[in-house]
């Protein structure tokens, strides 16, 4: 089984594009959000006004306030640069003023809060209480603390389906599976290689994505680094029986790459990887705590953002373990060995 | 489907047997139930005296058999040496590394990835993967298709070394020539029926004679001159042969005079005649009627 382990992480290091996509592109792909979402401060929102009576000393107004950049634009052009995000809102002059904009656009809703008070306070509001702005800069509460260990889990989910799944259907098109068991070598040692070359390259990409994190944007792990660990060990367990449990009928990679697709697109959606999943209706949210990669996601993140102990996240690692043991013990009841 | 039926044979230890026919005729399925890696609809096999079982039994005779599939893809990253480590270590006993890749004569190539070896390098390792468990029975399915000359002489010559040492064999071919040089016996198969069964010598003998006359004519076979043909002295067999005529003759000497003098009288024309000892394709041809590569 050593054997095998080490033949797996041989022919997978010496694979430049597959050290790319599991190694190289989480990271890439770290750094890109991480530089657009950076925390700037609020910066300055684009709002259009059509034109039309009144429009340029509307804009005149609009454009006095240090959040705001007022342009005044035709009718057509307003509505392309609208539906294109160039700017977050528009203003129509007139009375009633109306203010165009997507309700489900974030910024959209910021610039309509923005542009009402600054209409509202240029003819004569008045704050009645006294208020102050507290900016929270602290490491744990940024979009960046947010993504590192959303991507962590992708990784992990990723590399464990990929990593096996492609490795196996090649052997079993090349025939190599069949070989394998003209062999006296034990079938279940054969699938439990592919759990342990995982967990080696597991810490490869645990201590790139983390350290990249930490050197660049100072994402820190407020947990232990063992709980960290133990999470990790157990996801990519669990992905990597995942991984068995879908290359174990498929014959082509083609076949295995719709397959693949179906599991893992779903959880890139719907756990959190991105985005909270607290945004799908409520009706959703109990399934999508159910998938893997959303208990998984959980649990980093309560390691690395609050600093959880590994006896408080009992629930989701309870999920990710469930997931991994029912896809190996499936994954070799219907395994296709030749 | 069914590939084979009633097939019935016996090896014997330290025999080379031969599986032969054409592609299609239900050798690698044969070989294939004798390795167990295919199930047998029925019928019993029995290999170095155990039954196929599965588990611990199974792995057990696993431990003495040595087989090369026709159609395995080695991991094309891996290097040679590591390869072979890789399959040694399946095995309790086995041959170390540098003793295995000296037997197939690969120690150049030790650190070489598989992918940058040739065919018949590809097929040596392959055989050498065989090997490595110090096998007391050799399976090896189709092991020289596609190589060169070279290379097929330099396979045969691995075999007859591990022969030498005392192992049993038992191997497919599509190459008559190949048979007839390693096996001490070979089941002739076609359409998954064993159709001649016997040593390499006895088959060519059942034939009758002991040579060939094929010959054509520029202008094709005339229908009337098959019947002089038949009563020409030493003919035993008559067959449509490579756009002419095969003849299987016991003496050569006095068969092709008479035949060129009846060709003479006639005023017909040669446009090829050949003749050799009969072979092994001989008598697939004999017993099917067809040519054994254009199948």
């Amino acid at each position: 089984m050593y054997q095998l382990a080490v033949s797996r992480m041989r022919e997978f290091s010496r694979e430049p594009e597959a050290v790319f996509w599991v190694f190289g592109f989480p990271i890439v792909l770290a750094f890109a959000l991480g530089l657009a979402f950076r925390n700037t401060g609020p910066g300055k929102l684009q709002v259009g006004v059509v034109a039309g009576p009144g429009d340029s000393a509307l804009a005149v107004v609009l454009d006095s306030s240090p959040r705001l950049i007022a342009t005044v634009l035709d009718t057509a052009t307003a509505r392309v640069r609208l539906r294109t995000g160039r700017v977050a809102l528009l203003v129509v002059p007139g009375d009633p003023v109306v203010y165009r904009y997507d309700s489900t656009r974030t910024e959209s809703g910021l610039a309509r809060l923005q542009v009402d008070e600054v209409l509202q306070r240029s003819r004569g509001r008045k704050d009645l209480i006294a208020v102050r702005d507290d900016r929270e800069v602290a490491p744990g509460s940024r979009y960046i603390d947010f993504l590192i260990p959303g991507l962590l889990g992708m990784n992990l989910l990723g590399s464990g389906i990929w990593g096996v799944g492609f490795s196996v259907v090649q052997a079993r098109q090349r025939k190599l599976l069949k070989r394998y068991m003209a062999t006296p070598m034990r079938r279940s040692h054969y699938l439990l290689s592919f759990i342990l070359s995982r967990l080696v390259f597991l810490i490869v990409e645990v201590v790139a994505l983390v350290g990249f994190g930490w050197l660049l944007f100072g994402v820190a792990v407020r947990g232990s680094f063992a709980t960290l660990a133990a999470i990790t060990i157990l996801g990519s367990f669990a992905f990597a029986g995942l991984g068995l449990l879908v290359a174990s009928r498929a014959k082509t990679i083609e076949g295995v790459s719709g397959l693949m697709n179906l599991v893992m697109l779903p959880m890139w959606i719907l756990s959190g990887t991105f985005f909270s999943y607290a945004r799908f209706p409520n009706a959703m949210i109990p399934f999508v705590k159910a998938l893997p990669l959303t208990a998984l996601n959980d649990a980093l993140r309560a390691v690395m953002i609050d600093g959880a102990a590994i006896t408080s996240l009992g629930t989701p690692l309870a999920i990710v373990v469930a997931w991994g043991a029912v896809s190996f013990v499936i994954a070799l009841k219907i395994f296709r060995w030749r | 489907m069914v590939a084979v039926a009633g097939l019935d044979l016996t090896v014997g230890a330290g025999e080379c047997f031969g599986l032969l026919g054409p592609n299609g005729a239900g050798k690698t399925t044969t070989i294939e139930i004798l390795e167990g890696l295919t199930p047998p609809d029925t019928g019993e096999v029995e290999i170095l005296g155990t039954p196929w079982r599965d588990g611990a039994a199974g792995r057990a005779l696993r431990e003495r058999l040595g087989i090369q599939l026709q159609e395995t893809q080695l991991a094309d990253k891996l290097t040679v040496s590591e390869v072979l480590a890789l399959f040694r270590s399946f095995y309790r006993q086995s041959h170390t590394v540098e003793e295995v890749l000296a037997l197939v004569e690969l120690e150049e190539k030790r650190k070489a990835r598989v992918v940058t070896l040739s065919g018949g390098q590809k097929q040596r390792l392959a055989v050498a993967c065989a090997l490595v468990s110090k096998p007391e029975l050799l399976f090896l399915d189709e092991p020289t298709t596609g190589l060169d000359p070279q290379s097929r002489r330099q396979l045969w010559e691995i075999i007859r070394r591990f022969r030498a040492a005392g192992g049993t064999v038992l191997l497919t071919t599509h190459y008559m020539e190949e048979a007839e040089r390693l096996c001490d016996r070979v089941a002739i198969m076609d359409h998954g029926k064993i159709i001649a069964l016997g040593t390499p010598r006895e088959l060519i003998a059942s034939l009758g004679a002991e040579h060939v006359i094929e010959f054509a004519l520029s202008e094709g076979i005339p229908d009337d001159l098959m019947d002089p043909i038949r009563g020409t002295g030493g003919v035993t067999a008559v067959r449509p042969g490579a756009g002419g005529l095969s003849l299987t003759v016991t003496e050569l000497h006095r068969t092709l005079p008479a035949l060129l003098g009846l060709l003479q009288q006639r005023r017909l024309e040669l446009s090829s005649l050949t003749t050799h000892h009969a072979t092994l394709d001989d008598v697939f041809v004999a017993l099917t009627g067809r040519q054994l590569r254009d199948t």
